[in-house]
């Protein structure tokens, strides 16, 4: 066990190395400068500028100081905001990010893991077809428009939530309803086949043989054993939160990361943009390395070792 | 003694032919895989509809160079124009638009000829709408195919490759994978559109970059399973070639996974291309994807509804549409996992 995790954190590290990486000489091949209006600065300023954010360095010295600050959790100076540390600007907007990728993902699951069971249960009914309609609904709708939608009819048509900014829970509603949606479609697919599975084994029909209800199969032989390899699909739901919480932050102006990273984006201020790769690429690592362990302790029939597999 | 029986040759009659044909014959006609697959996939309404709500839409989209010919041709004086048809008297389809509470005729207030009337009306520069989410679409299957053609190519390679030779090459293969599974998909796609800027190559090849990996994965797990099949190893005595192999052996048995995995890619690539679009990075103005078309069209999304409301329909659409065909697909090709 020891060495099986010493070796995934070896390659956790080994990846975030080779990502912080390639994101720094992407950002080197990059076309434009970070200069807003260049024509109007004299070489001098422009000497000024570069040597303020360390651009005058032969690249290799750039590379060598970026890899060893960003080990230390230092990102360099965001080039959008005066001299605002990279760190900084994540650390001050982790907060509403967390919270909701957190909301979204606990409303996901759960519904998912509801509809999903109740449509394996009630398998080729019309309750199977239209929570197998609205999941796919879910998948197909892009979480843009869902936000957009959201926000029209159940912000501004029925007063119900604020429409955008960001103060206490009511404010948490609209964006968590628009990204939970993916994380919900997924689960309750995959909830929907695991137990379609584990209701026709063998433990199930004799727990029914024994005149156990029909509620307690379901809830003490059927839920617990389709749940198991539900851990596996955390990572995925992971990245797809990322990739909702860019844009539906941006409609509902929401003061979190990726509102952030995509403003950088526009903006080609690249120690932000590199920042939140690292950040994003490190959190989806640690989801996937949470994965395997939770996966390898509450299923024992999963063996971790040290070889690969 | 026994007596001996003597048997003529005459004293054998000759079965009938007919006969023990008969008692053998295959009334159903036989079935190729394909054949047996399609039978299976029309037996599923929704897949089966879903795939001709496709063909429709390909068909119209891929005309559209042809039928939305000036989809970029704007008339300043005729902007923002709801949607009209004539003879329809619908409201939202017969040219009004509520303006601060009262329903008006938009064509009569800014003097747009009688003749003159946009289907799905105009955009802020008073484009065609209609053209532009022809054209939209367009872009967006185009880049949604190309992408996972891509896809297809190097996964289903790289994937073979991997199983094929084992040993060292599988474990540096996967690893390769691993690191690249291992970044959100999105930050790459974001990065790589920084560098190549805008552009139906750039996105395709940024939605490409790591959609392949999927498709590897599944591959090289197919591959090893067929790898000690024992036909594979009869070529193998027989001296056959590996690539031959592959391509006779490997692929055909490869080609329902293969399949089901393109049908689940085309709209994940039609997501993403969206998104970028969305976003500003991806397809560039003035060509329009539904993107793009979305991300205007949400501007405007308060007064003029209709702007959104069509790209984002024509979207959402076509991502059903994918996803239940590709379900349906997914049951025809392997009916073990059709519902039991």
């Amino acid at each position: 066990m020891a060495r099986y995790l010493a070796k995934r954190i070896f390659y956790l590290a080994l990846t975030l190395f080779l990502i912080a990486s390639i994101t720094f000489f992407l950002m080197k091949l990059m076309p434009g400068t970070p200069l807003n209006n260049q024509a109007k600065l004299s070489p001098q300023q422009i000497k000024v500028i570069y040597e303020h954010y360390g651009l005058n360095k032969p690249v290799w010295q750039q590379y060598v100081n970026y890899i060893l600050d960003a080990a230390h959790g230092n990102f360099g100076l965001s080039f959008q905001f005066s001299d605002q540390p990279v760190s900084y600007l994540i650390s001050s907007r982790i907060g509403p990010s967390m919270q909701l990728g957190g909301q979204a993902m606990i409303v996901g699951v759960i519904l998912g893991i509801f509809v999903g069971s109740l449509s394996a249960i009630r398998k080729n009914t019309w309750v199977d077809g239209t929570s197998t309609f609205i999941s796919i609904l879910g998948i197909s709708i892009p979480s843009f428009v869902l936000a957009i939608l959201l926000q029209y009819y159940l912000g501004l048509k029925l007063q119900l939530f604020p429409i955008a900014d960001w103060g206490g829970f009511s404010y948490t509603v609209l964006p968590t309803l628009a990204l939970a949606a993916s994380p919900f479609a997924e689960t309750s697919r995959f909830v929907r086949t695991e137990m379609v599975d584990v209701l026709g084994s063998d433990y199930i029909e004799l727990a029914r043989a024994k005149g156990l209800s029909r509620m307690g199969i379901v809830w003490h032989h059927a839920l617990r054993n389709s749940l198991i390899p539900l851990v596996t699909v955390i990572g995925p739901l992971t990245a797809a939160i990322m990739t909702g919480s860019m844009v539906v932050e941006n409609i509902f102006s929401v003061p979190g990361i990726g509102e952030q990273f995509v403003k950088s984006i526009l903006v080609n201020d690249y120690p932000t943009i590199m920042g939140v790769t690292l950040l994003y690429s490190a959190l989806l690592c640690a989801m996937l390395l949470l994965t395997d362990l939770v996966y390898g302790i509450i299923d024992p029939r999963i063996r971790i070792t040290g070889k690969g597999e | 003694m026994e007596e001996k029986m003597k048997l003529a040759p005459d004293a054998f009659e000759p079965v009938s032919k007919k006969e023990a044909l008969d008692d053998e014959k295959i009334v159903a006609p036989s079935r190729t895989f394909v054949q047996d697959a399609w039978r299976r996939l029309k037996q599923n309404k929704a897949s089966y509809i879903c795939l001709w709500i496709l063909v429709v839409i390909g068909l119209i989209a891929f005309t559209s160079p042809i039928t939305a010919s000036h989809p970029n041709e704007s008339h300043p004086n005729y902007a923002n124009l709801p949607p009209k048809i004539p003879g329809v008297n619908i409201n939202g389809l017969n040219g009004t638009s509520v303006v601060a509470g009262k329903r008006v005729d938009a064509y009569k207030q800014n003097n747009v000829p009688s003749k003159v009337h946009y289907t799905l009306g105009t955009d802020y520069l008073g484009r065609s709408l209609a053209q532009r989410i022809l054209r939209g679409t367009l872009v967006s299957l185009l880049i949604g195919l190309f992408a996972t053609l891509i896809d297809l190519i190097v996964g289903v390679g790289y994937g073979v490759v991997s199983a094929w030779k084992g040993g060292m090459t599988d474990i540096v293969l996967q690893r390769i994978i691993e690191v690249i599974s291992s970044v959100p998909n999105i930050v790459i796609m974001v990065l790589l559109m920084l560098v190549l800027k805008g552009g139906m190559l750039p996105i395709i090849l940024a939605i490409a970059f790591n959609g392949w990996t999927t498709m590897a994965r599944l591959t090289r797990a197919q591959t090893l399973q067929l790898k000690s099949q024992e036909y594979v190893l009869a070529a193998r005595t027989l001296g056959e070639s590996t690539f031959k192999i592959a391509l006779k052996h490997l692929l055909p048995n490869l080609s329902s996974v293969i399949i089901i995995q393109t049908m689940f890619t085309i709209p994940t690539a039609i997501f993403f291309e969206a998104f970028l679009s969305y976003i500003g990075i991806g397809i560039q103005a003035p060509t329009a994807s539904l993107g793009t078309l979305i991300s205007d069209g949400q501007k405007n999304f308060q007064f003029l509804p209709y702007q959104m409301w069509y790209p984002a329909l024509m979207l959402s659409v076509i991502m059903i549409a994918f996803n239940i065909l590709a379900d349906g697909l997914r049951d025809a090709f392997d009916p073990r996992t059709a519902r039991r």
